[in-house]
C-alpha cells in the first residue's frame, strides 16, 4: 500500500516536473492551500487577500485559494482530496462540518501536510491547531469598550441582546460584566432581549430610550439587534444622543454609520484572519513553530497567539469599524 | 341578540384596553401621552392590517398561516426591485407589493377552492415555500438600509396630521373593510359561508369561491404590509416577521373572531391587534422581566379564548340578519 502510494507520488511528481520543467524554481515555493466554506463569498475573498499579503511578506510562498461552489462538507472533501494529490505543504480550512472532514484531513496529515483550521473549526483529531477569530473574553471587553470610548465622562448604557437563551450573547455579556470595573462611570442600566427579530428589537430599543431618557449608548452584540436599534434611534430623532454599538456586519451597518446612529461597531476582520491563518500554516509547515498546547506562534503584524489545551487560539480583539473604514469593507461582507 | 353579544364583546375589549392603559400609566406615566399612543398605533399598524385579512379568512372557516411569509417574500421582492431601480416611483412599488401579495393569496385560495385541501395544510405548505423562495431570490443575503433609496424608506414615515402614513394605512383599511364586510354582497357572503356553509350553498353562495376571495384579500393586505414592513425597519432578509402569523391569529382570537367561522368584526380584529400591540410596546418600558413577557402575552390569549368559548356556547348560528330582525 505504502509502496504503491510512493510509486504513484513519484510518478505524479516526475510528470509535474516534466510539465513544468522550466519552472523548477516554483517547485521550491511553499504551497499553502486556503480552503474556504464556498467560493464567491465576500468574507472569504477578503481572507484570501490577507493570505496573499502574508505570502508576500514571507516570500517564497504560494497561496492556493480554493473551496467548493456551495457550502457542503462533501464539496470540501473533494477539494481537500485533490489538494492532497497535488502534494501541497499546508492546508488551512474553514470547515463546513466539524466532524465530516476529519478522516480526509487525517489522511493529509499522514502524508506530511500541515493542517490547521480557522474561522469555523474541525474536531481536534482532524487538525494540528485551530485559529478562532477572537475569544469570548476579548469580545465581552470589546463591546463595552466601544461604548466607553465615546463616553469619556461616563454615562448610562443598555444591552440589547438576542434571546434570553442565546449561548453566545449570554457568555459575551457575562464576560462584559467581569471587566466593568475597568470602565468607571459607565453604568449598564438594563439588559433587554430582542429575540433576533427586527420588530421586537426595534420596540425594545424604543422602550429603552423611553424608560431611560438619559441613555447614552445601546450595546447590541447581535447583528439583527444592532441594525434594528440603529433604525429605532434614527426614528426617535436621537442620533448623536444615543450611540448604537456592538457586533454587526459592515454591509448591514453601513447605513447606520453614514447617518450617525452608530459611531463604531466591531466584528472580525477577514483580512487579518486570512493573513494569520497563512502565517500560522507557514510557521508550522516550515518547522519554525510546533502545534502543541501552550506553544506560542508569532503571526507577523497581528501579534502572537498562544495555543490552549485543545490546541486552539484566539487571534485578536474584534476589529473596529467606523466612518474611516466602512466604505472599504461594506462591499466585502 | 347576536348584535348585542358582539357589541358587548367589543365593549368588553375596549374596557380591557382602558384597564391595561391605566395599569401601564401607574407604572410608567410617559406611555399614555397622545404622541406615544400615536407611536404605539403606528407600530401596531402592520398587525392590524394582517389581522383584518386573517379575520376575513377565519370567518370562512379557514386559516391563513402564510401571511407572515407572504409579507417577507413581497418585502424582499420590492426591496430588491428598489435596489435594482432606485428611481421607480413609490406608487408603483405599492402597486407591485399589493399585486404580488394578491397573487400569492390567490395561490392559497385556488388550492383550497379547487383541490379542496384543508386550509391549514395548504398555508403551512405555502408558508414554507414562500420562505424558501426568499432564500432562492436573495441567496440568503440581506438588503440593507444604505442600499434602499431614501424615498423608499421615507414613505411610511411621512407624517400627516401627526400620524405617519403607516398608521393611516391601517385607519383606511379598517374603514374600507368595515364597509366591505357589512355593506357588500361579498362581505355578507363571507359571513354566510363561514356561519353555515350548507345553508349558504342553498342560498346560492359558492362557498369555495368565497374562501378563494378571502385568501386573496388576506394576501393583498399581507403584500401591502410587506413593503411597509421592510421600509419601516429598513432591512429585508429571509427571517423577517418570523412567527408573526401566530401574533396575527392571536389578535383575531382576542378580538372575538370565532375560530369556528362566521363570527367576528373588523373592529374586533382592530381591538385585538391593539390589545396585543399595547402589551408588546408597554412590556419593555414597565420593567417586567423579559422571562415573564412571553408568559404574560400567552396569558392574555388564553383568557380571550376562554371568554370566546363562553360566548360561543350560548349562540345559535344566524346567517341572515335581516330575516332575524323581521322575526
Amino acid at each position: 500500500m505504502k509502496r504503491r502510494t510512493f510509486t504513484k507520488l513519484t510518478a505524479s511528481l516526475s510528470l509535474a516536473a516534466g510539465l513544468f520543467g522550466t519552472t523548477a524554481l516554483a517547485e521550491d515555493n511553499m504551497r499553502i492551500a486556503l480552503v474556504v466554506k464556498a467560493l464567491g463569498i465576500g468574507f472569504f475573498e477578503a481572507a484570501a487577500e490577507g493570505a496573499e499579503e502574508a505570502a508576500q511578506e514571507l516570500g517564497g510562498v504560494e497561496i492556493i485559494y480554493t473551496g467548493p461552489t456551495d457550502t457542503t462538507a462533501e464539496g470540501q472533501i473533494e477539494v481537500i482530496n485533490s489538494l492532497i494529490a497535488q502534494g501541497v505543504d499546508a492546508i488551512a480550512v474553514s470547515a463546513n462540518d466539524t466532524d465530516a472532514l476529519v478522516p480526509t484531513l487525517k489522511k493529509a496529515m499522514q502524508r506530511g501536510i500541515t493542517v490547521i483550521s480557522w474561522d469555523s473549526g474541525v474536531a481536534e483529531d482532524g487538525r494540528q491547531m485551530h485559529l478562532n477569530p477572537s475569544s469570548n473574553a476579548l469580545i465581552g471587553n470589546m463591546i463595552i469598550k466601544l461604548a466607553a470610548d465615546h463616553l469619556p465622562e461616563g454615562g448610562d448604557v443598555a444591552v440589547l441582546s438576542a434571546t434570553t437563551t442565546s449561548t453566545n450573547q449570554n457568555i459575551w455579556i457575562e464576560e462584559m460584566n467581569k471587566v466593568m470595573g475597568d470602565y468607571p462611570g459607565i453604568n449598564v442600566v438594563a439588559t433587554v432581549y430582542g429575540d433576533d427579530l427586527a420588530d421586537k428589537s426595534y420596540r425594545e430599543a424604543t422602550g429603552l430610550m423611553q424608560s431611560h431618557p438619559d441613555l447614552d449608548a445601546i450595546i447590541a452584540p447581535t447583528s439583527v439587534g444592532i441594525v434594528a436599534a440603529a433604525q429605532a434611534v434614527v426614528d426617535a430623532g436621537k442620533v448623536g444622543e444615543v450611540n448604537v454599538t456592538g457586533l454587526g456586519l459592515p454591509s448591514e451597518m453601513a447605513g447606520a454609520i453614514e447617518n450617525g446612529a452608530s459611531q463604531s461597531f466591531a466584528i472580525w476582520n477577514p483580512i487579518d484572519l486570512g493573513y494569520s491563518a497563512a502565517m500560522i500554516a507557514h510557521a508550522l509547515a516550515s518547522g519554525a513553530a510546533t502545534a502543541a498546547p501552550g506553544s506560542e506562534i508569532s503571526i507577523g503584524r497581528v501579534g502572537t497567539i498562544t495555543l490552549d489545551e485543545t490546541s486552539s487560539a484566539a487571534m485578536a480583539d474584534p476589529f473596529v469599524y467606523d466612518a474611516s473604514n466602512i466604505d472599504q469593507f461594506k462591499s466585502i461582507f | 341578540m347576536l348584535k348585542r353579544l358582539i357589541q358587548s364583546r367589543e365593549a368588553l375589549l375596549t374596557g380591557a384596553i382602558m384597564l391595561l392603559l391605566a395599569l401601564i400609566f401607574s407604572r410608567f406615566p410617559g406611555f399614555v401621552t397622545p404622541a406615544n399612543l400615536a407611536n404605539v398605533f403606528n407600530d401596531t399598524a402592520p398587525l392590524i392590517l394582517l389581522a383584518i385579512g386573517q379575520m376575513i379568512v377565519i370567518l370562512t372557516r379557514c386559516i391563513d398561516l402564510s401571511v407572515a411569509a407572504n409579507l417577507a417574500l413581497t418585502g424582499m421582492v420590492v426591496s430588491m426591485i428598489n435596489v435594482a431601480a432606485p428611481g421607480l416611483p413609490i406608487a408603483l412599488i405599492v402597486v407591485i407589493a399589493v399585486g404580488l401579495g394578491t397573487l400569492l393569496g390567490m395561490v392559497n385560495g385556488l388550492l383550497v377552492w379547487k383541490l379542496a385541501i384543508p386550509p391549514i395544510v395548504v398555508t403551512l405548505g405555502t408558508m414554507t415555500i414562500f420562505r424558501g423562495l426568499i432564500f432562492v431570490i436573495s441567496d440568503g443575503k440581506w438588503v440593507n438600509s444604505h442600499e434602499m433609496s431614501p424615498a423608499f424608506k421615507a414613505f411610511p414615515r411621512t407624517e400627516i396630521l401627526g400620524l405617519p402614513v403607516l398608521g393611516w394605512t391601517a385607519v383606511i383599511a379598517v374603514i374600507v373593510f368595515s364597509v366591505v364586510m357589512t355593506r357588500t354582497s361579498l362581505g355578507r357572503a363571507i359571513y354566510a359561508a363561514g356561519g353555515n356553509p350548507r345553508a349558504a350553498t342553498y342560498a346560492g353562495i359558492n362557498v369555495g369561491k368565497t374562501q378563494f376571495w378571502a385568501f386573496t384579500i388576506s394576501g393583498a393586505l399581507a403584500g401591502l404590509t410587506g413593503y411597509l414592513w421592510v421600509s419601516r425597519f429598513a432591512v429585508s432578509y429571509v427571517d423577517i416577521a418570523g412567527g408573526f402569523e401566530l401574533d396575527v391569529v392571536a389578535a383575531c382570537v382576542i378580538g372575538g373572531v370565532s375560530i369556528m367561522g362566521g363570527m367576528g368584526t373588523v373592529v374586533g380584529a382592530l381591538l385585538g391587534a391593539l390589545f396585543l400591540g399595547i402589551i408588546k410596546n408597554a412590556l419593555p418600558v414597565v420593567d417586567v422581566s423579559p422571562f415573564w413577557q412571553l408568559a404574560i402575552s400567552g396569558g392574555a390569549i388564553i383568557i380571550a379564548v376562554a371568554l370566546n368559548a363562553k360566548a360561543n356556547r350560548v349562540k345559535g348560528r344566524i346567517i341572515l340578519k335581516r330575516a332575524e330582525r323581521a322575526s
